[in-house]
């Protein structure tokens, strides 16, 4: 940034006067066009551009939806109908938003393991994983009120059910729960209000974080797959030798990865926009209707895995409270992450067996958890959820026992050449 | 006028503003978080609803919508309101002492009922509110997502969602997700098995 402030404000033309008034020129250097990264990024640097690509079109979408959407229980069901039949290219319109919020998740999911791999959340990179903690409760919340506006049959008993959860706080459980639905049970007023959140005050609050993981990001520098400081070496300029500045190198790296996610993104919308019962899941094709549960309550993929912990908790002393809370920590201790991890070096490249093991586990766990939160809670299933729940705790609870102990690599003192 | 910056007595006024406003926030807040409680209008539309429950045949079963919610009316075989005191080993809460009932309802002990013929439940299950379903056939090898009653099922509800199981009072087995059994909610029975679901009291007979 050593030459930015002799060229702000110097400029001339419609730039400089704007560079005397606002400081356009500055932030487009800071951010961009000298915002130097390491020069080795790979294939798992493409997901945080990508959701930025994926919440730009669930703003798009998502404003164009409203204007045919009607909150109330009376009519929302046939307006998202309307939307599907009548409203010219409504279809695309709604399959783009249906399919961008589980694109959300996997691209999410994606880039919160890249940081698993590579040490992203490690100091000082602490407050850039937590933004982006808060971004992923966030946008867990956005989902699951989204899901709930088309009120067909599994939007409501999903509603039913996740409200519910807070019913088994002690003492205020019940009064929150009233409070939380405006009614004595999923009515009009809960799908009005779960509207207005999930089209203005949860937007509204994740864009700002958005910008907040981004600022904190650029204030300390990226992480890269070595998971080494690229600023101990810098040329005479001051710049680090082994980054290279954000535009054009990175801008257009990411513009294949925008392309190439795009296609399947399309594919998806034009020939697959339920995915299977995934993305759309078919008792939603049925208006709401609080007489009959569809025969199976499953969660949109992404809630899965931790759906599965929550039914993998028996209910102990008169209450349910206990696979909740159990839930809540599955999230909470993503906060800690930072400072459970002891390694001494940041990358997978660099740590020992004992990580590269947990890791695998971890990863197979979370996935085999969301697939028994798809399917009925008998069987093997139960017992499934409950090995993977006490295996995903164990990854982030024994991290700073496990990656204390373990061998490590040196870490080279520059970016490694093959990226 | 002095020169000399009093700090203590900025630092004490600072403070006493910033607690000032924080209060008004504070109270501000409250019309706010209020709105969210239930409306007027959904409090009037929470008013009791009459059944008529003459209408069953022994062994059948109706729902009916009260505040919104399902409730079950069930009219029980003999036979089976007798052997309800029979499993009690194998519920979780059998006297219903951690579960919501209205305190008239303790007195019939099993048949959790004003009337032991009519069962009178929300169709609500305790663990996460689904509606559970009637699996009424002791012996019933009742197939519902793939769970298998057993041969020992004295009937009740299946609660599809999480295999929660109940008896024919709604009282929930041992090990099961759901932690009570089956609330109970305010009703009275009133002449012809007329029953009002809101009620503690039967209203005096109309017509």
């Amino acid at each position: 940034m050593a030459a930015a402030p002799e060229s702000a404000g110097t400029g001339k033309g419609l730039i400089g006067w704007i560079d005397q008034r606002f400081p356009l020129t500055k932030m487009w250097k800071e951010h961009a066009a000298e915002y130097y990264a390491p020069k080795n990024f790979n294939f798992w640097y493409y997901f945080g551009a990508l959701s930025l690509l994926v919440l730009a079109n669930q703003i798009v979408t998502g404003i164009f939806l409203t204007m045919s959407y009607k909150p109330s229980t009376a009519e929302a069901f046939a307006s998202v109908e309307y939307i599907m039949r009548d409203v010219e290219w409504g279809w695309l319109i709604r399959y783009m938003h249906s399919t961008g919020a589980s694109a959300f998740f996997i691209v999410v999911y994606l880039h919160m393991f890249r940081a698993l791999l590579y040490g992203s959340h490690r100091k000082p990179r602490e407050l850039v994983w937590i933004f982006g903690c808060l971004i992923f409760l966030l946008l867990m919340a956005e989902g699951f009120m989204g899901y709930v506006l088309p009120w067909g049959n599994m939007s409501y008993w999903g509603a039913q059910v996740i409200v519910s959860l807070f019913s088994s706080l002690p003492v205020i459980g019940g009064t929150l729960v009233e409070w939380i639905r405006g009614d004595y049970n999923i009515a009009d007023p809960t799908l009005n209000r779960f509207f207005a959140l999930h089209v203005a005050a949860l937007p509204l609050a994740l864009v700002f974080l958005v910008i907040a993981h981004v600022m904190a990001l650029h204030e300390v520098g990226s992480n890269n797959p070595d998971g080494i400081d690229i600023k101990k070496y810098k040329d005479d300029k001051g710049h680090p030798l082994d980054g290279v500045p954000f535009h054009p190198y990175y801008t257009v790296k990411d513009t294949v990865g925008a392309v190439g996610f795009l296609l399947i993104f399309a594919a998806i919308i034009f020939f697959a926009p339920n995915f299977f019962g995934l993305f759309l899941e078919s008792p939603n094709f049925e208006p709401a209707n609080p007489l009959q549960t569809p025969p199976d309550i499953t969660p949109v993929w992404y809630f899965t895995p931790f759906y599965a912990m929550l039914r993998a908790i028996p209910s102990a002393f008169g209450t349910q409270v206990w696979g909740v809370m159990v839930m809540g920590a599955a999230i909470v201790v993503l906060f800690f992450v930072p400072w459970l991890d002891r390694s001494p070096v940041r990358s997978i490249r660099y740590k020992g067996p004992i990580y590269k093991v947990m890791l695998a586990v971890f990863s197979v766990s979370f996935v085999t958890l969301a697939v028994c939160g798809m399917k009925p809670p008998s069987g093997i299933y139960p017992i499934l959820a409950r090995i993977c729940t006490a295996l995903y705790f164990a990854f982030f609870l024994l991290m700073p026992w496990y990656t204390k102990f373990d061998s490590v690599k040196p870490e080279p003192e520059r970016v490694t050449g093959h990226a | 006028m002095s020169e000399e910056v009093d700090h203590s007595r900025r630092r004490l006024l600072t403070a006493a503003t910033v607690g000032t406003g924080a209060i008004g926030v504070a109270f501000a807040a409250i019309p706010f978080l209020a709105s969210w409680k239930p409306s007027a209008r959904a409090k009037a539309l929470g008013a009791p609803v009459e059944v008529d429950a003459s209408k069953l045949d022994a062994g059948q079963m109706m729902k009916v919508v009260w505040r919104g919610q399902a409730v079950f009316v069930v009219r029980r075989v003999k036979g089976v309101v007798d052997q309800l005191g029979g499993h009690d080993d194998m519920l979780a809460d059998p006297k219903s002492e951690d579960s919501k009932q209205p305190d008239y309802i303790k007195s019939s002990g099993a048949a959790r009922a004003r009337n032991p013929e009519y069962w009178v439940g929300l169709a609500v299950c305790t663990h996460l509110g689904c509606s559970p379903l009637g699996a009424f056939q002791p012996n019933d090898s009742f197939q519902v997502a793939g769970a298998d009653l057993g041969a020992n099922w004295p009937g009740g509800f299946y609660c599809p969602c999480h295999g929660s199981k109940y008896d024919l009072s709604g009282r929930v087995f041992k090990s099961m997700p759901a932690p009570k059994n089956l609330t109970v909610p305010p009703y009275a029975i009133a002449a012809n098995a007329r029953i009002v679901i809101g009620v503690d009291d039967a209203p005096k007979q109309i017509s």
